[in-house]
């Protein structure tokens, strides 16, 4: 299936959940990722249940501070 | 009241524009803004707004120049170093621009103060280092409803968003809570590119004049992010949360409260 993440679209396998997309995408730290599932914000919580669909639009969004570091 | 010969000349080439004119000119003039932190974000946005005429500006910082800020926090120079920074930021903004009123807060903002602070500006500009204070702009800026632009950088990215609290997407719409404390480095590890300050500090002035005029489409519900790098720039649409524990539908935060730093030892940090 395809999935735009972050913009880019790319294949990814079938039954993807969130939890595994940030695993997959090498997201470093991903309790400090907020996750945008088609203009929505995901639950953390429900990261682990939910399953892509082709076509989904998913950001991934990260916590910047102004000058002090993360990642 | 109108404006003198010397502002028509020294504001030229915004009154010029068919956007501003002397009409908008005279909205800045009489426009209030406040910039939290005087470092690599508030150091530009302070320059420029001064040099736009917003004319009252104020600026909250409770430290002192350092060596290591020079690098990006372009208000202070050199002989600065070991002032306070809302001194060195005010001399600044005078300089450029004498006929502007320049307030100074040298504290930290906290959940007791702030209230009273941002109420007397029509917009805030966050340029604070630190997940704590960006959240606490971010509730207060809501219980207070005072439109703000939050802005973060980091290495060579940057992001920014503006809100109008209570009706467009808030920053604890897209983060719920500051980061926990194990998952956060020190801030001197991470480093970040000067001038990055500089693009993103600009663009926080740019949303806060395009507010006080009320013109163009402000970068509200859209998450700019910004890589130097690739000088990719992605805006982000992002819906306002009906989960937000502030301003969703069932908001567990209905006072102001001080967050846990989590981020570092602010008072040894020189970020």
């Amino acid at each position: 299936m395809k999935l735009i993440v972050n913009g880019k679209e790319s294949d990814f396998a079938d039954s993807l959940t969130v939890s595994k997309l940030l695993v997959e995408q090498k997201v470093k730290m991903p309790d400090m990722v907020s996750v945008e599932l088609n203009g929505q914000i995901l639950r953390r919580t429900k990261f682990g249940e939910t399953i892509l669909k082709d076509g989904d639009k998913v950001e991934f969004l990260y916590f910047m501070g102004g000058g002090c570091g993360l990642n | 009241m109108g404006l003198t010969e010397q502002q028509i000349e020294r504001y030229s080439r915004h009154i010029i524009l068919e956007q501003v004119g002397g009409a908008g000119q005279e909205k800045l003039l009489n426009s209030k803004v406040l910039i939290i932190g005087a470092g690599g974000l508030g150091a530009p946005a302070g320059l420029y707004l001064a040099a736009a005429g917003v004319g009252t500006i104020g600026i909250v910082d409770s430290d002192k120049v350092d060596l290591t800020n020079l690098q990006r926090q372009i208000i202070h120079h050199t002989s600065d170093v070991g002032v306070e920074k809302v001194k060195s930021a005010e001399n600044k903004m005078r300089a450029i621009n004498p006929n502007i009123a320049v307030r100074t807060y040298q504290t930290r903002v906290d959940a007791e103060n702030i209230s009273d602070i941002i109420r007397q500006y029509d917009f805030v500009i966050d340029g604070t280092d630190n997940f704590p204070a960006k959240f606490l702009i971010n509730d207060a800026c809501y219980f207070n409803r005072v439109p703000f632009s939050h802005a973060g950088i980091l290495r060579f990215d940057g992001q920014l968003i503006t809100v109008l609290p209570g009706e467009t997407t808030c920053y604890r719409c897209i983060f719920s809570a500051p980061p926990p404390a194990d998952a956060v480095p020190s801030c001197s590890q991470a480093g970040v590119l000067g001038v990055l300050a500089g693009v993103i500090g600009s663009w926080q002035a740019t949303e806060a004049i395009k507010y006080l005029l009320g013109i163009g489409d402000l970068l509200t519900n859209t998450l700019l992010t910004y890589d130097a790098l690739t000088m990719d720039v992605r805006k982000v649409r992002l819906n306002r949360n009906v989960n937000c524990p502030l301003c969703g539908e069932n908001p567990q935060i209905t006072e102001l409260k001080d967050e846990g730093q989590v981020v570092c030892d602010l008072k040894s940090c020189k970020c």
